[in-house]
Parts: structure tokens; C-alpha cells; sequence
């Protein structure tokens, strides 16, 4: 398997001493050029540190973690950047509020010093389904999904490889939800792209993701193809449980439920 | 028809300044400062406060024009003389008229006002977001220069200062100013705490920007509007400090028309010549008044923290 | 089933009067609730919140609520006093919101903000209530009650905070609870289980419920009956196991966007707006 990211041994604690907290425990899967691979789980399952260390946003973390085939270090180069950006979960808090959605998109490109701004930023609004129209908009003008958009589109701009997503649609309707996924599903198959999806929603994740790792207190508990998860066949006790809470309620499988 | 042509030419104005399709950056940024005039436009107290505030920019540009006499020239033969059609607001113990010391006054409360605000805001505002931003040690060791400077009452700082260096208005200035820059600070450190955690700021970072363009471009910017909000509502402090040090000798020295020292010149003549320190008074606290209502106006439309 | 309605609302508005002009989040909606539950969907903007809170008279300001009736338990609540409408509120009829950190006093135990609320509408005993509070802990699944009790509103999880919340609201035994997305900032497990705990009371007393939500699916296999909401009106209401047949249009939208677990489509239908339906 040629792979885009490969983790292992992933540990990442918060506090110090006796106090510390394991958010991720020993975690390593592997992620193949061009593959979209879904970590899902319930609040505290350690899904969402896992993408920070891998995005470099939380530089304490101890075990071995090789991105584009070059073993990355806490900090990161600024040629890194260039290889993996970031979709995050609120579209209402990831963009300046004082900045036009022009000026979003040309920050990334004056930090690389990309020449063509002009160019550049007409066609990843174009790419995003935002017309010229949305150009010079601040994020207050803009619906959620409009927010959104900016948001992949900001993360495209560089032309990444990789592509981190942070529940990115768990904070908009879900016809929004349809709209944003369907974008980001094109996105990969125009551009060859490598998604790493968190999400606790096991829907979006069978729908989007060709693998699944499932995590439970910072653990993968199981690792799964999204046709094994569509036919409903997890191994995992707790997959299980989660799967039936996750197809709607049901008085008598609620009786079943255990803490894991 | 000219009129209705001008009707039309201004709706189409507001139109394109409140459009939510900007074709430009410059539109946009147009329409938004628009967006806020019209807010604040609303409030009529503020209004009240930007027009004292203005009157004492246009009575400062044209002092020359506007002053009936001299505000340096004595005429001992017409000292103490009450208010009259000669002398508006009457003459001072050297015969000096006061309307037109008072208009020649606004020069330095106005250059007083402008020194400060540009020498202890953006040291304020730079020492705020770096320790803000950088956390821990640098953090720390801001902060607690902060405190140190934020422990002495301001006036007796400055008093502190001024005898140190000399009276004199550049040195009033200066003492005001290294007095009055810790809260800046704090008010943006405060700001950045909250800034720096959110997520356009993880992105700006992911994007591979460095801490000063952070700080610079993405994190000051929003400290911004608080800090005019609170800058402008100490100008009255600024003004009342000025004119403390004035009354106490130690700020503008004689004779510098500067309204403290005219106070304090007035008060051996409070009982009998009232209007030599009144004047001068109502002066201070008009002013004083006006930089406060701006400044209320002011956090109404821009911090949204105190929006009700 | 509804042949004596708990409530019943009928032609209600819901406006606010901005700077901006008129806005109308609720227009013109009727429905009746029994001792049911009776789940109110709608994308964000529907309307549906403010429906919930309308009832209550809980609109803020500059909201203004306006019906032709709002008639709970034989009384038009529209011609209550505030005093009287205070003593409905909590005892006859519970609201439990989304977020229960928000809800509950920070500088108060869980425990006695529960015993409290009991105690606002009955007058017992410190100790009387003490009891029925851990009676109420226990019977939201809360095990150890007599420990949560002491514990303060951030000592405790977001699951546990809500379970707390809706021992709160239910401990005065109201005959109808409204909920507003009461589970939506829960994990799914926890969030099926506090759903159980609210679906025995309602089955077990006679309690109404209305469950405000903008998961279709959810409230599809948890409620009796469904109404949808869109651009402030009702645009259907339809059995919740007959939700599959949704005649509008947009029920039938909102239905086909979200992905299933089982999905193999290639792409999410997305909902093209008919104008047409903000009118019907």
C-alpha cells in the first residue's frame, strides 16, 4: 500500500504528572494515497486529537507519525502546509469576522508568496460552487453552508494533497449536509485528494469514508470497511452498540446498553 | 429635477453601499463602515459627543480665526473684567482675554489628547497581544510589568514623572502617557486570550503563518475596537489628568493658555471674579463629556461583548 | 387518540420587529397535542423553537405572540396573568432546553435545584423534598443519587447535566413536557437513553410530550406523530411510522438528504426551495 499517512504508536496526554489525562492511547492505522478514511466515535474518544497532532495544531504528542512519506517532528516546515490543510466543524467560528472572503483566500497565498492570487482565488471559489458573486462577502453575509464552501476553499487553495476534516458538517442542516458532502465528495475524485474524516455521525462516515476506525477512550477499538459497517456486521461489542443507538430509537435495545 | 436626480443618486449610493454582492474589496469595506455609521448614527447622545468633539477640532484648526484678541498679549488696564461685548467671557488677572485663551487652549488639550493616543495605545496594544499570544513565561513577565505600572494611581505616577523630568507639557504628555498604557494592555491581552484559541486562528497557523503575522494581521485587528472604545472614554481622565498637572504647576507652564493652569491661576479670584476659573472649567468638563458620550456610542456599535 | 386534547394551539404568530423590519418566525400554525408524543422537525429557521416557547410565553424580547386560542387543560393561557401563567409554567407544563449548562445555577448543587423545584410548587419539608429529589435522581437512571446530589452543575457530564435537567423539569409531575432538541448535544448512546427515560414517564403517566428536534429520523422513530415545519408554517403532519409516504415535497427532501448507514448512492439528493411552500 502506497500511503499518504501512516500513524503509529500515537499517544497524546493532557496535563502532567499523576493528573494526566491519555486522550489517545497507542493509536496507528494508515491511510493509502487517494483513500478516505473515517475515525469515528463518541465525545472524549480522542477522534478530534488525533487530527490536531496529526495537523500539527498540538505539537505534544510521542510516537511516530509520517505524512507525504516524511516522518514529521511536533513542529512542522512551512513546505508542510502545503501538503495537508484543515476542515474545521463550526463554520461560524473558522473564519475572520473581519475579513472578506477575498482577503481569506489571499492570506494563504501571500504566506506561500504564491504568484496569480487573482486567478487563483476565482477558481477555488469556482471549484466550491461560490460564484464571483460571494467574492467580497463578509462571513456575517454568508449562510452556514456558504461558510462552509469558504472554508474548503481555503483549505484548497494551496493545492494539499491531504485533506483533515473536523466534523465538517455537523454543525449545519442536513440538507446543508447533503450539499457540503456531496461537494467534498467530487472534490476527492477531481482532485485525486486524501480524506481523513472525524465525525461521530456513523451515516456520514459509511456514506463518504472507504475505512473506518472506530475509537472508544482513546483507543481504536476496531477497524472496519464501510461495506462491513452498511451491512450492519462490526465485530466490536461497542460498534455494535453504537450502530444500533445510530439507526434510531428502540425502546428495547436502549435496555441492552453497557458503558465501555 | 435636479433634486429628484439627487434623490436617486444618493439612494443609489446607499444601495451600493449596503449591497450584499460587493463587486470590490473597497465596496466592501465601504458598506461596512456604512453599516456601522448607520447604527451609531441612531444614537443621538453620541451624536451629541462626536459634535463637542468635533467643534473642538475645527475651534483648534482655526483658533486664529475664531479668537477676538491675543491669548498672550496683557492688558493690565482691563484685568478682572466681567463678561462684556469686548470680552465674551471676560479677561483674567492679566487682562488676557479669556474666550479667546480658551479657543487657543483647545490647541493643547486637542495636542495632549492626539500625543497620548498615539504613543500609549500601540504600546499598549503591542506589549496586550504578544503576551497574549505567547503564553507562559513572556506572558507572565508582561503582565507583571503591567501590574507593577497599574499599582500607583495615575495622577501621582505622572506627578512622579513630571518632577523627575521637569514641568513642562512634553513631559505632562509623557508622564500621561506611560501612565495610561497598562489597562490597553490588559483590555488587549484580555481580548487576544479569547482570539487566539478560536478556529480562524488554528487556520491562519495550519496555513503556515508566522506568530508576528499573526499577531499583526489577524489578532490585533480585533483588539482594535475595544481599544478605541476605551481609549476614547479615558480621554476625559487624560484631559482631567492634563489639567490636574496643569493646576499643580507642573504641566503647561505660563503662558501657555492651557486650561488647568487657567484654573489654577483663577482660584484666588473664585469668590469675587468667578467666571477667570468657571470658564475654564466648564471647558474641561464639556469636552470631557463629549469624549465620553462618543465613547459610549462608540462601544455600542463596535464591541459586541457589551451589545445588548 | 386525541380525542381530548391536552392542548390545543390554533392560528399562531410569532413576530419579531427589527431594525431590519418585520420578521415572522412562526406564521399562522394549529395543532393538538394529547397525552402523546408528538415530535415538531424543521431545519434551523423554521420556526419550530419559537413554537415551543410561544406556548409558554418564554418568546424574547421583542418577540410577540399573537393566537386565536392557546387552550391548555380547558384554559386559554393567552388570557392568564403573568402570576398565574408562573404557576402553570414548572408544575403543569416543563420546558427542558438544549444545553443544561446553561440552564442549571452554577453556584448550586444539582441536587438541591432539583429539591428546589419541587419544592417552588408544593410545600414540603427540606427533607421531604430532599427525598423526592433522589427519588427523581434514580428515576432518570442516575446511579449513586446520593452522591450526584452533592455535586455542582460542572462537576457533572454533559449526560448527566441533561438527565439532571429533566429530573428538574419533570419532579413537579407536569402533565405536558415541551423538550427542545433536549438530547442534540448528547452522544448517541446517552442520548437513546435519556430518550427511554422520557418515553416511560410519557407512557407510564399520561404525560404529553412535545419534542422539538430537526433530526427527522430521530423523531421518526421516537415520536407519535410528526409535524413539519418550514418558513414558520406546517407544512405537514403525518403518523410517524407513515412518515415514509410524506406526501409534501420537502418532508420527502429533507428525508432523501440525509445519508443512512446502509447508503449506496452515489450522490445526496439536495432540496431545491419551492417559494410555493412558504405560502401553502
Amino acid at each position: 500500500m502506497d500511503a499518504m499517512i501512516r500513524v503509529k504508536g500515537l499517544n497524546v496526554s493532557f496535563g502532567e504528572g499523576g493528573e494526566a489525562l491519555r486522550a489517545v492511547d497507542g493509536v496507528s492505522f494508515q491511510v493509502a494515497a487517494g483513500e478516505s478514511f473515517g475515525l469515528v466515535g463518541e465525545s472524549g474518544s480522542g477522534k478530534s486529537t488525533v487530527l490536531r497532532a496529526l495537523s500539527g495544531l498540538n505539537p505534544n504528542w510521542t510516537g511516530e507519525v509520517e505524512i507525504g512519506g516524511e516522518a514529521q517532528g511536533g513542529r512542522r516546515d512551512k513546505s508542510f502546509y502545503k501538503t495537508c490543510q484543515m476542515v474545521f466543524q463550526d463554520p461560524y467560528g473558522s473564519l475572520h469576522p473581519r475579513r472578506t472572503v477575498d482577503s481569506i483566500l489571499r492570506e494563504p497565498l501571500a504566506i506561500h508568496r504564491l504568484p496569480d492570487a487573482d486567478r487563483r482565488v476565482t477558481e477555488v471559489l469556482d471549484a466550491v460552487g461560490l460564484g464571483p458573486r460571494f467574492r467580497y462577502r463578509y462571513p456575517h453575509q454568508l449562510s452556514g453552508g456558504q461558510r462552509q464552501r469558504v472554508a474548503i476553499a481555503r483549505a484548497l487553495i494551496l493545492q494539499p494533497k491531504i485533506l483533515l476534516l473536523d466534523e465538517p458538517t455537523s454543525a449545519l442542516d442536513v440538507s446543508v449536509q447533503a450539499e457540503i458532502l456531496n461537494l467534498l465528495k467530487r472534490l476527492r475524485a477531481e482532485r485525486g485528494l486524501t480524506y481523513v474524516l472525524v465525525t461521530h455521525n456513523l451515516a456520514v462516515v459509511a456514506w463518504m469514508c472507504e475505512r473506518i476506525a472506530v475509537m472508544n477512550r482513546g483507543r481504536i477499538v476496531e477497524e472496519l470497511t464501510a461495506e462491513r459497517l452498511r451491512r450492519a456486521e462490526p465485530e466490536h461489542p461497542y460498534t455494535r452498540q453504537l450502530l444500533a443507538a445510530s439507526i434510531g430509537y428502540d425502546r428495547q435495545a436502549v435496555e441492552t446498553f453497557q458503558d465501555y | 429635477m435636479t433634486q429628484i436626480e439627487e434623490a436617486s443618486r444618493s439612494t443609489g449610493l446607499r444601495e451600493w453601499l449596503l449591497s450584499n454582492e460587493p463587486q470590490s474589496a473597497r465596496q466592501a469595506r465601504l458598506g461596512r463602515a456604512y453599516a456601522t455609521w448607520s447604527a451609531f448614527r441612531e444614537n443621538r447622545l453620541a451624536m451629541l459627543g462626536l459634535a463637542i468633539v468635533l467643534l473642538l477640532v475645527v475651534v483648534a484648526l482655526f483658533a486664529p480665526l475664531i479668537a477676538t484678541h491675543s491669548p498672550n498679549v496683557q492688558a493690565l488696564g482691563d484685568r478682572l473684567q466681567p463678561p462684556s461685548a469686548a470680552h465674551w467671557l471676560g479677561t483674567d488677572e492679566f487682562g488676557r482675554d479669556i474666550f479667546s485663551r480658551l479657543v487657543y487652549g483647545s490647541r493643547i488639550t486637542l495636542y495632549i489628547v492626539v500625543l497620548v493616543t498615539l504613543t500609549a495605545a500601540p504600546i499598549g496594544l503591542l506589549i496586550g497581544t504578544v503576551a497574549g499570544y505567547a503564553g507562559g513565561w513572556g506572558d507572565a513577565v508582561l503582565m507583571r510589568v503591567t501590574d507593577i505600572f497599574l499599582a500607583f494611581p495615575k495622577l501621582i505616577l505622572a506627578l512622579a514623572f513630571v518632577s523627575a523630568l521637569g514641568p513642562g507639557i512634553e513631559n505632562a504628555i509623557l508622564a500621561i502617557a506611560i501612565t495610561s498604557w497598562p489597562p490597553y494592555a490588559r483590555i488587549a491581552r484580555a481580548e487576544t486570550l479569547t482570539i487566539r484559541n478560536s478556529d480562524f486562528i488554528a487556520a491562519v497557523k495550519l496555513q503556515g503563518a508566522s506568530a508576528a503575522r499573526i499577531i499583526t494581521r489577524h489578532v490585533m485587528p480585533l483588539c482594535l475596537s475595544s481599544l478605541i472604545v476605551r481609549v476614547t472614554l479615558d480621554m476625559a481622565g487624560i484631559i482631567l489628568t492634563a489639567a490636574g498637572l496643569g493646576f499643580l504647576g507642573l504641566g503647561a507652564q505660563p503662558p501657555l493658555p492651557e486650561w488647568g493652569a487657567m484654573i489654577s491661576a483663577g482660584r484666588r479670584f473664585i469668590l469675587d471674579q468667578w467666571w477667570v476659573a468657571t470658564i475654564p472649567g466648564i471647558a474641561i468638563f464639556v469636552v470631557s463629556l463629549g469624549f465620553n458620550l462618543l465613547g459610549d456610542g462608540l462601544r455600542d456599535v463596535l464591541d459586541p461583548k457589551h451589545r445588548s | 387518540m386525541t380525542t381530548d386534547p391536552l392542548l390545543s394551539v390554533e392560528d399562531l404568530h410569532v413576530r419579531f420587529h427589527t431594525r431590519a423590519g418585520l420578521v415572522e418566525a412562526v406564521r399562522g400554525i394549529s395543532f393538538e397535542v394529547g397525552r402523546e408524543k408528538l415530535g415538531i422537525v424543521g431545519e434551523s429557521g423554521s420556526g419550530k423553537s419559537m413554537t415551543g416557547r410561544a406556548i409558554l410565553g418564554l418568546v424574547p424580547y421583542p418577540g410577540e405572540v399573537k393566537a386565536r386560542r392557546i387552550v391548555f387543560d380547558g384554559v386559554d393561557l393567552q388570557t392568564l396573568s403573568e402570576r398565574q401563567l408562573r404557576e402553570i409554567r414548572g408544575k403543569r407544563i416543563s420546558m427542558v432546553m438544549q444545553d443544561p449548562k446553561f440552564s442549571l445555577n452554577p453556584v448550586m448543587t444539582v441536587g438541591e435545584q432539583v429539591a428546589e423545584a419541587y419544592r417552588i410548587h408544593s410545600r414540603v419539608s427540606a427533607s421531604v423534598a430532599r427525598e423526592k429529589a433522589l427519588e427523581m435522581l434514580a428515576a432518570v437512571r442516575i446511579r449513586n443519587p446520593e452522591r450526584v446530589y452533592d455535586l455542582y452543575p460542572h462537576e457533572v457530564s454533559g449526560g448527566m447535566g441533561q438527565r439532571v435537567m429533566i429530573a428538574m423539569m419533570l419532579i413537579p409531575s407536569p402533565d405536558l413536557l415541551i423538550a427542545d432538541e433536549p438530547t442534540s448535544a448528547l452522544d448517541v448512546t446517552v442520548q437513546m437513553q435519556v430518550l427511554a427515560i422520557i418515553d416511560d414517564l410519557v407512557t407510564r403517566r399520561g404525560m404529553g410530550l412535545i419534542f422539538v428536534s430537526h433530526d427527522l429520523n430521530l423523531v421518526a422513530s421516537f415520536c407519535d406523530r410528526v409535524a413539519i415545519m418550514y418558513a414558520g408554517r406546517i407544512v405537514e403532519t403525518c403518523r410517524a411510522s407513515e412518515l415514509k409516504n410524506a406526501q409534501h415535497p420537502y418532508t420527502r427532501g429533507l428525508l432523501a438528504s440525509a445519508p443512512r448507514i446502509d447508503d449506496d448512492r452515489e450522490a445526496l439528493p439536495t432540496l431545491p426551495r419551492d417559494p410555493a411552500w412558504a405560502e401553502g
